[in-house]
């Protein structure tokens, strides 16, 4: 076993300013109301003299335009966890360390990703794309690499044996012990890690109690450590809200491509694909306008979420301004990759037809693209039907290839008469009555007309089809 | 993957024009589809409808066996299960009449009511490279349009034809192959206005 912890020190203080953009100090602060405290600050805040552990009052005098929120502990949760479901491309064994940690088994992973230093590198490079402040450490423990990565960073530890030397110096404060038994401790003289360890150890045992006895023993690698791994939930659902009001469309790609991408996150690490979501846009005083998008097939590529959602977004009229917009998809299917035959030459773009009618679909609408039916019925207008097949036998009668949606008049009379007459006489039942002779005719253009006259009569040419 | 395939889609691959062979020097090897007509065969350089280009139909007026005209083609695409999408037609497409020519319609998709979407819809048709064959009636096309399409159809393997009026004969076009449907009183002709890769002008072909 080989755990990474990652913490990051910023999540409270991030979760709390997720969407307030940095254009004046700010600071976290937390407390009852009456000893509200602050909790931390940004780098202008500091610059102005706010420090960590000041009355909020005081923060006020200080710094009069200072921003000054409370924690959040949900959103924080939320973050957490949508780092866990970002780390999850890295290991199947995510274990979350409340409240500001993720810890993730690498060592089956090791060799994947080509040795601790390139993982190490993707890991950082990753979170630095995402904007979190982080520190890292690995080590066959979990409960030592959640030490190390609070007080060094970048440590990496591969053999068990390195772990009791490397703990040694640490603090005793930062050593994760439950609070009581560490401040005993303090009191007792016992300043680092390394004091303990030499400790006998029923003497320490019956001291800091049995809870704290086993942290040491997880920490130096000596009992069992059973994390609950995380999975990533079954739904997704993630809104963004604006600082200002978008009239449109085109103002809401930007976030489209945002929350489109953390979906595609999101899947991948679950491994799934998504084959419905919706796009909520709240406005302010109207109800809010969903827009459903439906796939024929599971997806996952953030590139075809994006393009399909765009579509289906740039056909809608916008009854009023957006104030948020949140993508939400309750149903996260299997997602079975397309195979193709290795051997068998791929044109084009190489999409399979359900994904080039899924694009149709997206940009025409969903009643763009239909196919036909044959339906047994005389009458022509109504021996058709879209959508799907019917099994029916071929129709020896002529019957030409354009029909006319509504029969027209067909002026002049024609004077060539090819084939008829084949009368078509039904539908005294439903209320569509139909007596009529079917004429193949041929028009003085040359053309091929399927017309007909009312029954047994020679006047009042109706065109009805084309034989094209 | 047995061996035998593998050799037949090699074989494929060799056929594609951009491939010069020593052995077959002289004789260009055009992939096409038969049209199903004999004689309009026998006129069309390859023998058939050019795979992977763009063919125009142009015709006078409706009702002269335009469409009519790669019925046969379209029948044999479907049955071996290959997609046909008609972009944009101007009527109603008559199932019973598509039926009785042949045609599978469990591989007809037809894109209707599309408007100004219609050239978008025949490329990204064309590009996806899954259809067996594209039929689009643009009416307003422009020459850019026409460009992109071409090059849509070279990036596929389809069988592209758009229908237009013959009012659109006099304009350039960049399609490879470009077919005027004519009528006297009586009869229908067929004359290729402009075909690549064709040494001598044929003679007009009567259709009906």
């Amino acid at each position: 076993m080989l755990w990474a912890c990652l913490r990051f020190p910023d999540l409270a203080f991030a979760a709390a300013f997720e969407d307030a953009p940095a254009n004046e100090p700010r600071a976290l602060a937390d407390g009852p109301t009456a000893r509200r405290h602050i909790l931390a600050a940004d780098a202008a805040a500091q610059a102005a003299g706010i420090r960590r552990g000041q009355s909020t009052a005081t923060a006020h005098a200080l710094c009069p335009p200072l921003l000054i929120r409370s924690r959040k502990p949900e959103v924080e949760q939320q973050l957490l966890e949508a780092l866990a479901a970002w780390a999850y491309q890295f290991s199947a064994h995510v274990a979350l360390a409340p409240p500001r940690a993720v810890l993730l088994e690498v060592g089956a992973s090791l060799r994947l990703f080509g040795g601790w230093p390139a993982l190490e590198r993707r890991l950082r490079e990753g979170l630095h794309a995402l904007g979190h402040a982080h520190l890292l450490a690995a080590a066959p423990s979990a409960a030592a690499a959640w030490v190390l990565a609070g007080c060094r960073d970048g440590t990496a530890l591969l053999q068990a044996a390195q772990l009791q030397p490397m703990l040694a110096d640490v603090p005793l404060a930062l050593g994760g012990l439950p609070a009581d038994s560490a401040s005993a401790l303090r009191s007792m003289g016992l300043r680092q890690l390394g004091d303990l360890f030499r400790l006998p150890r029923p003497e320490l045992s019956r001291r800091i109690g049995p809870e704290a006895m086993a942290w040491l023993d997880r920490l130096r690698g000596h009992g069992g450590e059973t994390l609950p791994a995380w999975r990533p939930p079954e739904r997704f659902e993630r809104r963004i809200e604006f600082d200002r009001e978008t009239g449109s469309i085109q103002a809401l790609l930007f976030p489209l491509r945002h929350l489109t991408g953390s979906l595609a996150n999101h899947l991948r690490a679950r491994d799934g694909g998504v084959q419905r979501f919706e796009l909520v846009l709240e406005h302010a005083a109207t109800a809010t306008t969903t827009v459903p998008v439906g796939l024929l097939s599971p997806q996952r590529e953030a590139e075809t979420l994006f393009d399909l959602a765009r579509g289906r977004l740039q056909q809608l009229s916008l009854p009023a301004p957006v104030r948020a917009v949140t993508l939400r998809a309750a149903q996260l299917p299997m997602f079975r990759p397309l195979s193709r035959d290795l051997f068998e030459p791929v044109h084009g773009e190489g999409l399979d037809w359900p994904a080039l009618l899924e694009r149709l679909r997206a940009r025409l609408g969903d009643g763009a693209a239909q196919s036909l039916a044959t339906h047994p019925d005389h009458r022509p207008e109504r021996a058709w039907r879209i959508g799907p097949l019917a099994a029916a036998s071929p129709d020896p009668r002529p019957r030409p290839l354009w029909l006319l949606p509504h029969p027209c008049p067909l002026r002049p009379a024609p004077h060539r008469l090819l084939a008829g007459p084949e009368r078509i006489e039904s539908g005294w039942w439903d209320g569509g009555d139909t007596r009529r002779d079917y004429y193949v005719v041929q028009t003085d253009g040359g053309q091929r007309a399927w017309a007909y006259v009312p029954a047994g009569e020679r006047q009042g040419w109706m065109l009805h089809g084309w034989f094209t | 993957m047995s061996t035998v395939s593998a050799a037949t889609a090699l074989d494929r691959v060799l056929q594609h024009p951009a491939i010069w062979r020593r052995s077959s020097a002289g004789a260009a090897r055009l992939r096409v589809q038969s049209s199903g007509w004999p004689e309009l065969d026998a006129r069309l350089p390859g023998g058939g409808w050019p795979l992977g280009a763009l063919s125009e139909i142009l015709f006078e007026r409706d009702g002269l066996g335009e469409f009519g005209l790669t019925m046969p083609a379209l029948a044999a695409l479907t049955r071996a299960r290959r997609r046909v999408v008609l972009v944009d037609p101007p009527y109603l497409p008559y199932p019973a009449a598509l039926a009785s020519a042949g045609v599978d319609l469990a591989y007809v998709t037809v894109l209707r009511g599309i408007g100004p979407e219609a050239p978008w819809s025949m490329e990204q048709c064309l590009r996806s490279g899954c259809c067996g064959a594209v039929l689009g009636w643009l009416a307003q096309a422009d020459y850019r349009q026409l460009r992109r399409l071409q090059l849509a159809a070279a990036s596929g393997d389809s069988l592209a034809i758009l229908l237009r009026s013959a009012s659109h004969a006099e304009q350039s076009s960049p399609a490879a192959l470009r077919l005027l449907v004519s009528s006297s009183e009586t009869n229908t002709f067929v004359d290729i206005l402009k075909s690549r890769s064709m040494t001598e002008a044929a003679p007009a072909w009567t259709l009906r």
